[in-house]
């Protein structure tokens, strides 16, 4: 193993997530899900550059990667409950009244 | 047949990598929205691994406890608590599959080739440093948190707290008939507002009433 097998494989997680992004049309909270994973593969990038590079500053930015995720995810969520609420659906589709 | 270290490593780290991608792409294509949160525990899990497998044993442990402790329940929460349709299968087949199948391809295909003979001379090639024993990840990490840090450290906990603010703020709702204390009105309360004194004849007792029932009877 060396630090190229992380790199592929936080590479083909961020292709994927990004593939999620636009095949998905039914709902946004697998939208949100998909963003999730791109998170954690960034994330798999910096801690194998951290541990390769004996350098832990690596690991002190994915702590902070981390919290700010975890914010963002309750900020999303909550947000999609209120959309949910108004207009009883999640589908992407229906989801365009900010459309030009 | 001894399994050297070396090959035992690589063999974990091919098993949970494969579990990490095949789990990811359940995440983008199973239907079920409930499923697709449990596929990402399981990709979260995996990955968890693979970062202990480099002794990154810290994040490792934050990863399982914030991401699969917190967050994914959080996501489970609000899965089972809206009332999600299943979309038809027939709204799913659309010209966006194609085109995001090919975009992902050129990208992964690119990012391949960036690293495979690009960047080839660049990336740093050294051995993974293996720390000697009674060695902490913890201690390193926290040791650089709370002191280079440890500004940065304050900004990502005041961030938190706007979170939870900001997501108070955005679910909570007033409505009818809710049961809610107000103290305001609680302290200027009129004690003639609340009870009426009235005056009526006493009641009788229930032995009297019995015996005016008997005596109709018969």
């Amino acid at each position: 193993m060396s630090l190229q097998h992380y790199l592929i494989v936080s590479a083909i997680l961020f292709v994927i997530s990004m593939a999620g992004i636009f095949v998905n049309r039914r709902n946004v909270l697998v939208v949100l899900m998909s963003i999730e994973l791109m998170l954690l593969a960034v994330n798999t990038n910096l801690v194998a550059f951290s541990k390769y590079l004996d350098d832990v500053q690596g690991q002190v930015f994915v702590f902070f990667i981390l919290t700010v995720a975890a914010a963002e995810a309750a900020i999303g969520l909550a947000i999609l409950v209120v959309l949910f609420r108004n207009k009883k659906t999640l589908e992407v589709k229906e989801i365009k009244e900010l459309e030009g | 047949m001894i399994i050297s270290p070396e090959l035992f490593q690589q063999i974990i780290f091919y098993v949970f990598a494969t579990l990490t991608v095949g789990s990811a792409m359940a995440v983008v294509s199973v239907k079920n929205t409930i499923y697709s949160a449990l596929f990402l525990v399981l990709c979260f899990f995996n990955t968890a691994i693979l970062w202990m497998l480099i002794e990154a044993e810290f994040l490792a442990i934050t990863l399982v406890l914030v991401y699969v402790g917190a967050v994914m329940v959080l996501f489970l929460f609000v899965v089972m608590m809206l009332d999600i349709k299943q979309a038809k299968a027939s709204q799913l087949k659309q010209s966006y599959t194609k085109a995001a199948l090919l975009i992902a391809a050129a990208m992964l295909v690119e990012l391949l080739m960036l690293f495979g003979y690009k960047l080839s001379g660049q990336i740093p090639v050294n051995e993974l440093v293996r720390q000697e024993q009674g060695y902490s990840n913890v201690a390193e990490v926290g040791m650089e948190l709370f002191t280079r840090y440890v500004y940065p450290f304050e900004i990502a906990a005041v961030i938190l707290l706007v979170a939870i603010v900001a997501a108070i703020m955005l679910t909570m709702r007033k409505r009818e008939g809710n049961k809610q204390m107000d103290a305001a009105k609680q302290i200027n309360i009129n004690p003639a507002e609340r009870m009426r004194v009235v005056s009526m004849p006493a009641e009788k007792g229930q032995s009297q009433i019995n015996r005016q029932n008997n005596g109709e009877d018969s």
